[in-house]
């Protein structure tokens, strides 16, 4: 117990479990959507341009934030257009888009500032080195995404059911598949500081994932993927402040475990039918 | 009472024309149905009455009632198949266009919802996970969706392809009711036979031209054999 009261008497851990459990909880809602439309590697694409342009950035000598967030809502819209109209169907789409960003961004950070600690953080992340302005960007973030989302529930739930149905009863489905991209986007690069580029994504499909093994309701899966995500990034955060473990790394190998335990419930559950 | 007046409509699909000048009329608490061959532009016209991004030229009206109110039936899609929802979340969607912000839907939406779960006789599936449904009854889920939607008119998408014959009749029973209750009815279709049996009026879309009039008019005609010999 003492240990405990010990950490919350640090002010970098309050801001990591703040922004760390705002952020988790926007991955994980964006994430059911995310994973129904079959765009999962949509968040993976993101977090790859994340890091590209977070690496000029810092060469430039500007805050990442700054370049990051236009510059991944702007790569969020042209993925999503793209899958729909183009002439490269969506997956390729992305994972052109994901590894030229990546190069663009190591060629970049080896030549400018070297491959140093603000590098790598980005890749790995750096939870416990969030700042007080890093936390409040997060929680902003965060309760403004829980809002718009809770808002505009209904509509969501009508285009990624059934897109054409929802335009066909006068839903705006254009704004709201834009909608999604820009929250997608807000979430990833500001997940990126704690999660780093190459594990946000797993944050943003594995709780969905879990949830839906065993829930069988909208509104559950929802709610149990919002729930899952939590948890998960409390336990991996336990393992990173008392066992030295990685935090981003940590998060993503609890959510495994979940999603293994939670496959391994639905397998159980429905053997006796086959029998 | 016209409904729906549709007026030299020429609809492209890319560059191709799919039909030219096309006319034709709803008339309140007309079964009309939509036949013809793959690719003579039955989901293009459907598509266009629902105003889903078609290009087209031509004029149409709709008289008391806006396009958002037509009830729509579409096929159902790959996604849907694994999709985690509830019967009564699939239902109240048809509401999704005149719907609320936040997480409920209004009160009378939802009783409304409740009545019509009632009269297509799914009360009882209201909690069961929609992907779990047999065919048939994903259908009539569908259906009710599209009731929630809809105020007099039910465009109907192939209703009946891939379900076995019993659900087939229940479906086309329970269309049958919808109509003689008031409900217009529009219905796409390639089971000629089958559909003329409660349709009031046939809308055929040839290769070349169209046929429009009512179901004694076209059995009378040659249309339906003259179609046949152009397609062989």
């Amino acid at each position: 117990m003492t240990a405990i009261r010990e950490l919350f008497s640090y002010s970098f851990v309050i801001y990591a479990l703040l922004g760390g459990v705002g952020i988790a909880l926007c991955a994980s809602l964006l994430g059911v959507h995310l994973v129904l439309k079959r765009f999962s590697m949509l968040g993976d694409g993101l977090s790859h341009v994340a890091f590209g342009s977070a690496a000029i950035a810092l060469a430039a000598g500007v805050a990442p934030l700054k370049i990051s967030i236009p510059v991944v809502i702007l790569a969020a819209f042209l993925l999503l257009h793209v899958s729909r109209n183009g002439k490269i169907r969506g997956d390729a789409a992305i994972a052109l888009v994901s590894s030229s960003a990546l190069a663009i961004g190591v060629i970049v950070a080896t030549l400018t500032t070297g491959m140093n600690t603000d590098i790598s953080s980005y890749m790995f992340g750096s939870i416990l080195a969030m700042s007080r302005s890093d936390t409040v960007i997060a929680v902003s973030v965060a309760v403004g995404i829980l809002l718009l989302y809770v808002l505009f529930y209904q509509k969501l739930f009508a285009t990624t059911f059934d897109e054409d149905f929802a335009a066909a009863v006068g839903v705006r489905v254009e704004g709201y598949r834009s909608l999604l991209a820009v929250l997608t986007a807000v979430t990833v690069v500001v997940g990126m500081r704690m999660m780093g580029a190459l594990l946000i994504s797993s944050i943003i499909t594995f709780p969905a994932l879990s949830a839906m093994r065993v829930c069988k309701r909208y509104r559950t899966v929802v709610i149990t993927a919002g729930i899952l995500s939590v948890v998960a990034f409390l336990i991996g955060m336990a393992f990173s402040l008392f066992l030295d473990m990685p935090a981003g790394a940590s998060i993503v190998v609890v959510n495994l475990g979940l999603f293994l335990a939670l496959s391994a419930v639905e397998f159980l559950k429905k053997r006796p039918n086959l029998s | 009472m016209t409904q729906i007046r549709v007026e030299n409509l020429t609809a492209y699909y890319e560059k191709n024309a799919v039909f030219e000048n096309l006319n034709f009329t709803v008339e309140q608490g007309d079964y009309l149905v939509i036949l013809g061959e793959n690719g003579s532009g039955k989901t293009t016209l459907m598509r266009y009455l629902l105003g889903l991004g078609i290009r087209f030229t031509g004029k149409i009206s709709y008289n008391g009632f806006s396009r958002r109110q037509i009830g729509w039936l579409p096929q159902r899609t790959e996604t849907q198949k694994d999709f985690p929802a509830d019967v009564s979340e699939v239902v109240l969607s048809g509401f999704s266009g005149k719907g609320t912000l936040g997480i409920r839907y209004r009160k009378e939406s939802r009783k409304q919802a409740a009545a019509y779960l009632k009269a297509l006789g799914l009360s009882d599936l209201k909690n069961r996970s929609f992907r779990e449904l047999s065919g048939g009854q994903q259908q009539r889920v569908l259906l009710c969706r599209a009731l929630c939607a809809a105020d007099r008119v039910l465009l109907l998408d192939e209703p009946v392809a891939g379900l076995d014959a019993p659900s087939q009749n229940e479906l086309y029973e329970t269309i049958r009711q919808l109509h003689r209750q008031g409900m217009t009815i529009l219905m796409i279709s390639h089971e000629i036979d089958r559909a003329l049996q409660d349709a009031t009026r046939v809308l055929h879309l040839g290769k070349e031209d169209f046929f429009f009039g009512s179901s004694e008019e076209y059995r009378e005609s040659d249309f339906q054999s003259r179609t046949k010999e152009e397609g062989s």
